[in-house]
């Protein structure tokens, strides 16, 4: 602001002075294209390679060809995997969204005795790391005689999804203001009402985040479904075993699939969202 | 009455689960973690003999892989701090309009599985990437030195999957940090450094404390990164146990390593937490 001011009453500033300034002034800008040209390498590379002409090994630069993305299920258990980490996606995401926004409810809006211990409760399996989490569950299991597999994996993932959720949603619900619920009650809206009507839509947007953590968390979960699945194979599994004689180029299709429409889901949401801001 | 019941129970579902597949499994792994092998009995037979001395075996058996996890963790999560802050501060103070897509950014690569991204990794830096040639081209490195298969590319490995952890934390408690109180510090004759130092960096350290948790915690217990681009000298602690359970099927000497790197993590948190003196966890 105050800079185009004395740009104004400076008329001549040698080229080479001025373009260091300009550097100084943009050096973070500058800097975060470098950061996130690092953070898109590998993501640029597994989509140019899902182009390779590759045969079985995705491993060396072959040719350009549309077949994988035409045949994407063309190697073997690529869909299958790929279906099964939907299935448990899907599942996870449902059913950790609606316990641990209950959760968030309870501690972000009521103070009650054991508040501190159920903080602590949520935090600790996020301060667990995943391989504990995912080994003592396969013990768990063992002991129980319960296979390791399809249900085992949704419920594995529920446990550490469930955190993540509380965190999200119990943020939304800090940063309402409390004004739009007593206005509601003001005009005679009962509790239940104010919640459905009020409440609930305010905190929607952090339920919708919520949920969209907690499927991707699911499904790029490798160490806890490795654990957990048994004779199941999601798509992380499928990339990992994989990994060592070269991934199919099919994988980097899917992989990159899956990348575009996520950004498009997020961008249209963030679209919709503004549009809802700017419409109310 | 309703009112007091109420938070009770909305808890009791989420909870109760937590407890059948969270809490009884940790107790049921520090059962495991005494056990000693059936005598004459096949592989995967256990009994309860409350041997501690597992611990001892398992840790002293184990110590290179424990000790090199802990220092691959601890300078993965340096180095994504180091990366993360500028680009969490240009994010949130030079964002301007673009500051949601720039968000969308940080998170964007999470959608395409790590473990491509990480097998990607591999085969940029591997033998036949366009890295290695062109830095043996440049002299940088020798023709008997390669990037993958070392400590270097675990560790790079690792920064770059947690990148994102470290990030949005930092960014949300400096974009929670009133702008004037940026401008304050200016009026006041301080200069962009003493700003940085004595306003901004403080003001932020919630973010701090929350991201080098969140990377440092999965970090240390991570045995993908060390799996693809490691080898066997860049083991890790988390290879061992899962190699422990999954194909060697010894659960006792499992549970112990894993008990104890649990319990390592929550005593290096709460020193941490409490030496940075922040309550708000996430």
């Amino acid at each position: 602001m105050s800079h185009k001011v004395k740009d104004a009453t400076i008329p001549h500033i040698p080229t080479g002075a001025r373009i260091s300034r300009w550097i100084g002034r943009n050096l973070i800008r500058i800097y975060a294209v470098f950061a996130f040209t690092y953070l898109f390498i590998p993501v640029a590379y597994t989509f140019a390679f899902s182009f390779n002409d590759s045969g079985k090994s995705n491993l060396i630069w072959k040719g350009f060809t549309f077949d994988n993305w035409q045949n994407p299920c063309g190697a073997p258990e690529v869909c299958t995997a790929l279906a099964n980490s939907i299935k448990i996606g899907f599942l996870a995401t449902f059913f950790s969204t609606i316990l641990g926004t209950m959760i968030a409810f309870a501690i972000g809006r009521y103070s009650f005795k054991g508040r501190s211990t159920s903080n602590l409760m949520i935090f600790l399996p996020m301060a667990t790391p995943e391989i504990v989490l995912g080994a003592s569950l396969l013990s768990l299991f063992l002991v129980f005689q319960i296979n390791p597999g399809f249900w085992p994996t949704v419920i594995a993932h529920v446990v550490f999804c469930i955190s993540f959720v509380v965190v999200t949603v119990k943020a939304r619900i800090a940063s309402l203001d409390p004004r739009l619920e007593q206005a509601a009650m003001d005009l005679y809206a009962n509790e239940r009402e104010t919640f459905r009507r009020v409440t609930l839509p305010l905190v929607a947007p952090g339920i919708a985040a919520a949920a969209l953590l907690a499927f991707s968390l699911s499904f790029d979960d490798y160490i806890i479904t490795n654990f957990n699945s048994g004779t199941i194979k999601t798509f992380p599994e499928f990339v990992y075993a994989s990994a060592a004689r070269g991934i199919p180029a099919q994988a980097n299709v899917i992989g990159s699939a899956m990348f575009f429409l996520a950004l498009a889901i997020v961008i249209t949401g963030q679209i919709v969202g503004r549009k809802r801001k700017v419409s109310a | 009455m309703r009112k007091i019941r109420t938070p009770y129970l909305l808890l009791l579902p989420g909870f109760a689960f937590l407890f059948t597949f969270f809490i009884l499994p940790i107790m049921n792994l520090a059962q495991t973690s005494t056990q000693t092998p059936v005598g004459g009995g096949d592989t995967g037979q256990f009994e309860q003999t409350l041997r501690f001395s597992n611990y001892l075996d398992a840790f002293l058996e184990n110590k290179e892989q424990f000790g090199r996890s802990f220092v691959y963790a601890t300078i993965a999560t340096l180095l994504a701090l180091a990366i993360a802050y500028p680009l969490a501060y240009a994010i949130a103070l030079k964002g301007g309009k673009l500051k949601n897509f720039m968000l969308i950014l940080v998170i964007a690569p999470f959608f395409t599985s790590f473990l491509l991204r990480t097998v990607a990794w591999k085969q940029i830096l591997g033998e036949e990437g366009f890295v290695v040639p062109t830095l043996r081209t440049i002299g940088i490195i020798s023709d008997s030195t390669t990037l993958t298969s070392t400590s270097f590319a675990v560790v790079m490995g690792m920064t770059y999957n947690f990148l994102p952890f470290m990030t949005l934390p930092l960014y949300a408690s400096i974009d929670r940090i009133d702008p004037r109180t940026l401008e304050a510090s200016g009026d006041l004759y301080a200069n962009g450094f003493t700003t940085f130092r004595r306003v901004t960096l403080p003001l932020s350290m919630p973010g701090v404390v929350a991201g080098t948790l969140l990377t440092f915690i999965p970090a240390a217990g991570d045995y993908v990164n060390a799996a693809i681009l490691g080898s066997p000298n860049t083991k890790m602690i988390g290879n061992v146990i899962e190699s422990r359970y999954l194909k060697i099927v010894d659960y006792p000497t499992a549970a112990a390593l894993s008990f104890t790197l649990m319990i390592v993590i929550l005593i290096l948190v709460t020193v941490y937490v409490r030496k940075a003196g922040t309550e708000e966890l996430v």
